[in-house]
């Protein structure tokens, strides 16, 4: 074993009457990489804050690099959430400025820009300014930055939030790479996909250590208690709902057509259902740790109205264009969903997914083509087709401050609900997502989870049949979206229809059906299983997972077109 | 960040400050504080605030036919000073002089042309609007004055006061209001690019976590803080001079000084303007409040208790003490004497030297609250 | 009306919710009140003035006596020569200096006019002209006790509203205006921007909500705070500045709201432009520095050149100045406040509906 480049022991940390850490250790080897993995506000930013030496512990020993944080910054690599980056400067400028910064010498400057450029496959836009760039870009430009001096230590907070999956992947990719060069590296993730491919994990909770070792460790724990689920009568929303609400039953997920369960014993007795053993995850092992999910009934969706389920489009859109000068950001975008149906809109950073679902909801104007919801035309009477769709942004945007109480009564009178209504609807979502301790809290100073909650909640209250929700779970914890999507499967079986954009392909196994839009066009359309099966034919996957499907479409699509991004 | 004072590595901080000019060549609101406010405030001072009431609309009722009557109203018509509206009746006039359509209103009195026969005048009567009192003041004051040239004219000068007054504006004799609105718009620009404009630049890369990077990585406190100095110091530079050319060339306002003097009081008030807006965007980190915060600390002293426009003396005794604390207090007369006069070295020399202590004050205090940011 | 009433109350939240955010509403106008009313003078006081007597007479004593007498004048220091009184003018340690000849003495007592000489700091020209008037006016004053011939008056002045010219009369209704400009403008200035910088303006835009109920009520809450911020100052310009006010409240208000509404136009104006806080804000402050410059309080609107004059027939606080300064301190009939008012009432409607427009323009 080496010895760690970082090191830290019973690291204490207070923010006025708030322990955000309670004796945290942690030991960073180098060559590998260490997964610092934790629900929201478990402390993990502030860890490696006091590690990059930006903040002071109150309590603990700390040995950096040979010394204490902050001395050796010449030897450490930091990318923090928001990368960065300045946004008005250009790729190569912001190389240029860290190169500077970092005292790397003139001769080695082409040699490593040319390297970090083709390493991140900027070559191409090095121009371009930071700010203009996509997520995923601008995930690999902030570690580019990180690297201009190769460090010995490299401290990666959240690299992966909102970022597709091929950006994902691709960042882990050179990340792993560095390792070989002997980099100790440190990776804060909510992905617990991506804390299971590190050679050791951090896991916090609440500012308190609860796991530390191999990822082995805790997924060993779980081996036969994993379990494919099926059942020939009920479909697998309703079987999901009803497993959850069984005590033997610690988590279960939908994967594909059928459920993927985590039992609280090896030997679970669940009559009728039909049981096939499956190897188990680290997500399983820290759901189990966290005491596991919630259960399958959806409070919300029980007092919610019910909507027939008709054949009539709930969501309609027809060769959906939208044109920024003579840029295409959307072309041609053409679907049906109908109620009691999960869509997913899927894509790559950049590729027009955003631009589409703002057309469908009505914040953008189309170029040409059209859409309906609930049989009203956006165009024609937009406050009608407004009245009923629900919506909830990727970024948090309710008024932060106002109190969770203004926000609940602002929406519910913004959507029109007489007093006796308000007060009913408000109270029934105030139960449901447990806010009546809350109800004086500004909302931007919730925790994350509680600023979805409310967020949900707003949409929900005048009980739309479509609900759009961009991005829900960006960021959040495996326990919150299980909560999540116990609500949105329950709604669905109420008959509302949902159109859902995500960059957790777990939870693209929730749909009904998908539309993956890449490059400003939809390259495939079907349910989870028939997308799977495509990219199987053409990637030659045996059993791909939707992550595997993801990637394979789009590569796939990559050499239809004439410009091949990368030989693949 | 290292906090390691005395640390300034050159490539590093020529590294920063290239970045900083991008930023500012990038960024539109930069470039409207530095060259469009400037030659906003410049035109509307220089155009708009003529302190010099030179034209001003008079009411006058002339009750007497007499030839001596009509030779007096035709002394009010011909001033320069004011424009006369005339009327046979008082009260139409009142009721002008009421919706402030005109400023004060003139009586020629009935048997004024007899009176001036038995060479006992009687007096004219002028009503000033006591609402608007500069402008009362200087409508009573011409018409005296009109009325003073034309009782000579007349034969009868034995009415003019015995003392006269030689008045003799020394530097400005033709009383362009200029002289002095001018050097306050420098004051005031440069007191928006030093303060408001490095506070929110500062503030953005709070806000937009760059400076999170950036304190991770081997730079130093000083580092940091010249790498801001120097832009927005050379941007402040950079207005003053294109201030100054046009306050000569489109308001024809004269550099009797040295451009050396000029420069180096200009150079001096820069350091607590800056020093100021770093330490704001330090202690708030949030583009909006500092923004407000710069307005009060920085836009409005600078404005209206540094001797600009309104009269230190004239303000009550705790105001006049706090003026003592505003750094503009102490450019004003150097600057209005660098263009109007010419050099003073010992009245600059010791404005500069208060500007620079204060500039140090401010320094220490960014300094500070920088270094005990995040935590 | 349900939703327009959601709006505006949550329109209401945002900005009094806050408890710092609330005393910023009130505090700094207040504050500014203060400070302005007695800082932002144009009257010269306390002056310091230097006196060169080389006569050294009974008369020479006299015109001390009666400077030291006048209230505007606080120090006379004496100076004994040319190079002293160069020094004393150009460090600003006086503004003006009398300069009196040897001869004067003996020419007032012959009963000969004698002059004085007074040398002025030109580079501060109008607090210089207004010395001068001072000067000139005591001078004359001992010229005619010298003579003792008891002369009639050749000019009567009578300053109606304000017999006695106080300054404070014409400053606190003036800043009324002031301080609604900047209260006004900047609150509503960011009110749109804002939302669209944090997110919550396409959450809004999603909603049922028509444009015009997002506007208005996006207007009560500021025309609201302009009205109650109006009546604070009237207050406290009567009982504590103790300026009279002579005209009607309910047209006082009544014209208030219409230049509140014009103000307001203009905010929402640059808010639909801006993306951004940080332009909203510029924004603002680039419009509201001419908008009061320009008004006529620091300088009357006849001085200014003929195109400049046109430009400022788009500024609100143009109109509002005279109306405010007449209602308070003359009465002003309505007929008047009408002739000043309709052009506010024209700006208003014209920056109302060119935000609307520019809302529904800029949406995405």
């Amino acid at each position: 074993m080496l010895e760690p480049v970082a090191i830290a022991k019973g690291v204490v940390k207070r923010f006025d009457a708030l322990i955000a850490l309670d004796g945290v250790d942690i030991a960073i080897t180098p060559g590998e990489i260490t997964g610092l993995v934790g629900p929201d506000a478990a402390g993990k930013t502030t860890l490696i804050r006091i590690l990059a030496g930006l903040m002071s512990a109150d309590e603990g020993e700390l040995s950096v690099l040979d010394g204490a944080p902050g001395t050796s910054l010449e030897q450490l690599g930091y990318m923090p959430q928001r990368f960065g980056l300045y946004e008005d400067l250009s790729v190569i400028q912001n190389l240029e400025l860290y190169a500077e910064l970092r005292g790397l010498s003139t001769e080695e400057k082409p040699e490593t820009y040319g390297r970090l450029l083709d390493f991140t496959d900027l070559a191409r836009f090095q121009d371009r300014p930071a700010g203009k760039l996509s997520g995923g870009m601008k995930q690999k430009l902030g570690l580019a930055c990180a690297l201009v001096k190769t460090p010995r230590l490299l401290l990666l907070d959240e690299p992966g939030v909102g970022v597709d999956p091929i950006s994902r992947r691709e960042l882990w990719a050179m990340v792993k790479a560095l390792t070989a060069e002997g980099i100790g590296v440190l990776w804060s993730t909510a992905y617990l996909d991506e804390a299971e491919k590190c050679d050791s994990v951090t896991m916090l909770n609440d500012g308190r250590l609860i796991y530390a070792g191999d990822p082995s460790g805790l997924t060993d724990r779980m081996k036969g208690r994993v379990f494919s689920a099926g059942s020939g009568t009920l479909d697998r929303r309703q079987l999901l709902a009803q497993l959850l609400d069984e005590s033997e039953v610690l988590d279960g997920t939908i994967q594909g057509s059928s459920i993927r369960l985590l039992t609280r014993n090896e030997h679970p007795s669940l009559p009728g259902i039909h049981l096939n053993s499956l190897a188990p995850r680290l997500e399983d092992g820290f759901m189990e740790v966290l005491g596991g999910g919630p259960g399958g009934t959806s409070a919300l969706a029980d007092a919610y109205t019910r909507f027939d389920r008709t054949d009539a489009p709930a969501i309609e859109a027809r060769a959906l264009t939208k044109k920024y000068g003579n840029f295409t950001a959307a072309n041609q975008i053409s679907f049906t969903a109908r109620p009691g149906q999960i869509f997913g809109l899927l894509g790559p950073n950049g590729a027009g997914k955003s631009t589409a679902f703002k057309m469908l909801c009505g914040l953008a104007t189309p170029t040409s083509g059209t859409c309906s919801v609930a049989g009203h035309s956006l165009k024609h009477t937009g406050p009608a087709a407004r009245q009923s769709l629900g919506y909830m942004a990727q970024k948090f945007s309710l008024y932060g401050d106002l109190s969770v109480e203004q926000n609940l009564n602002f929406f519910a009178g913004a959507y029109g609900l007489k007093k006796a209504a308000a007060r009913n609807a408000i109270d029934k979502v105030v139960e449901i997502f447990e806010l009546d301790s809350r109800m004086r809290t500004n909302a931007g100073v919730l925790p994350l989870g509680y600023k979805q909650r409310l967020a949900l909640a707003c949409a929900v209250m005048h009980e739309p049949p479509v609900l759009f929700l961009d991005e829900p779970t960006s960021g959040v914890d495996p326990v919150m979206r299980r909560e999540f999507w116990v609500h949105i499967n329950g709604l669905v079986s109420r008959g509302v229809c949902v159109l859902v954009t995500t960059h957790f392909m777990e939870e693209a196994e929730y749909c009904d059906d998908i539309l993956l839009i890449y490059r400003s066009e939809q390259i495939a359309m079907g349910s989870p299983d028939e997308l799977k099966a495509e990219a199987g034919r053409i990637a030659g996957l045996g059993d791909p997972t939707m992550e595997d499907a993801f990637i394979a479409l789009i590569e796939a699509s990559n050499i239809d077109t004439k410009n091949p991004r990368k030989a693949a | 960040m290292s906090s390691n004072l005395a640390r300034l590595d050159r490539r590093r901080l020529a590294a920063l400050i290239r970045k900083e000019a991008v930023q500012i060549v990038r960024d539109p609101s930069t470039l409207l504080i530095a060259f469009v406010l400037p030659i906003l405030l410049l035109f509307i001072f220089g155009f708009g605030v003529s302190l010099d009431a030179n034209s001003i609309r008079v009411g006058m009722v002339v009750q007497d036919s007499s030839p001596q009557a009509d030779s007096l109203a035709q002394a009010f018509r011909a001033s320069p000073y004011l424009e006369i509206e005339e009327s046979p009746a008082i009260q139409p006039l009142r009721e002008r002089l009421v919706a402030n359509r005109i400023r004060a209103m003139i009586v020629i009195p009935q048997e004024f042309g007899a009176s001036i026969d038995r060479r006992a005048p009687l007096p004219i009567q002028v009503a000033t609007d006591g609402s608007q009192p500069n402008t009362a003041n200087f409508a009573a004051a011409y018409v005296q004055g009109i009325y003073g040239t034309w009782i000579e004219q007349q034969g009868m000068a034995h009415f003019a006061p015995t003392v006269g007054v030689n008045a003799r504006y020394w530097w400005n004799p033709e009383l362009k209001s200029r002289f002095f609105l001018i050097p306050g718009s420098i004051t005031i620009v440069m007191t928006m690019i030093g303060t408001l404009l490095t506070a929110l630049v500062v503030a953005r890369e709070w806000e937009r976590g760059t400076l999170e990077a950036m304190m991770a990585t081997p730079i130093s406190m000083t580092e940091f803080i010249a790498s801001k100095l120097v832009p927005y110091f050379v941007l402040g530079l950079g207005s003053m001079a294109l201030c100054t050319v046009l306050g000569i060339v489109v308001f024809g306002v004269p550099l009797r000084g040295s451009i050396l003097a000029l420069f180096l009081l200009a150079s001096a008030f820069l350091v607590p303007a800056l020093g100021l807006g770093l330490f704001i965007s330090a202690a708030t980190k949030n583009q909006f409040v500092a923004s407000q915060a710069a307005l009060f600390s920085g836009f409005l002293p600078s404005f209206l208790l540094s001797g600009f426009i309104f009269e230190i003396s004239s303000m009550p005794k705790v105001i006049q003490m706090v003026t003592y604390l505003v750094p503009a207090r102490y450019l004003i007369p150097p600057l209005q004497t660098v263009f109007a006069a010419g050099d003073a070295w010992g009245m600059f020399a010791r404005n500069i030297a208060v500007m620079l202590a204060f500039g140090a004050f401010f320094f220490f205090l960014a300094y500070r609250t920088t270094r005990r940011s995040l935590d | 009306m349900g939703r327009l009433k959601a709006i505006t109350i949550k329109e209401f939240w945002a900005l009094l919710r806050d408890p710092k955010a609330r005393m910023g509403l009130f505090l700094p106008p207040l504050i500014q009140l203060f400070l302005f009313s007695y800082a932002a003078t144009l009257e010269v006081r306390n002056i310091d003035i230097g006196l060169y007597d080389m006569s050294q007479g009974r008369h020479s004593h006299e015109l001390v006596q009666q400077l030291n007498g006048s209230p505007n004048f606080r120090r006379i220091v004496p100076i004994n020569s040319p190079q002293e009184l160069r020094q004393a003018v150009e460090d600003q340690r006086v503004i003006a200096a009398i300069v009196i000849e040897q001869d004067f003495d003996r020419r007032m007592a012959r009963g000969d006019p004698a002059d004085i000489g007074v040398v002025l700091d030109g580079r501060r020209s109008n607090a210089a002209q207004i010395v001068a008037s001072y000067i000139t006016r005591i001078a004359g004053g001992i010229g005619t006790q010298v003579k003792q011939l008891g002369e009639p008056e050749s000019v009567r002045v009578t300053n109606l509203f304000n017999p006695s010219l106080d300054f404070l009369w014409f400053n606190l209704p003036s800043l009324i205006v002031m301080l609604g400009v900047i209260t006004s403008i900047a609150i509503t200035g960011l009110s749109i921007s804002r939302e669209r910088e944090l997110g919550s303006f396409d959450q809004l835009m999603v909603s049922p909500l028509r444009v015009h109920e997002i506007l208005i009520g996006k207007m009560i809450p500021p025309l609201c705070i302009g009205l109650l911020n109006g009546v604070i100052f009237i207050t406290a310009a009567q009982l504590i500045f103790g300026v009279p006010f002579r005209g009607s409240y309910t047209l006082f208000i009544s014209a208030l709201l219409i230049f509140n509404f014009a103000l307001i136009g203009v905010g929402m104006f640059v808010s639909s432009l801006s993306q951004t806080q940080q332009q909203a804000f510029l924004g603002s402050f680039l419009l509201t520095v001419p908008l009061i410059m320009l008004s006529g309080f620091s300088s009357p609107v006849e001085n200014m050149p003929d195109w400049l004059q046109v430009l400022n027939h788009a500024n609100p606080a143009m109109y509002f100045l005279p109306v405010a300064q007449g209602i308070f301190l003359k009465a002003m009939p309505l007929s008047a406040v009408v002739s000043w008012m309709w052009p506010v009432v024209l700006i208003a409607i014209v920056t109302l509906s060119a935000s609307a427009w520019l809302f529904r323009a800029r949406m995405e």
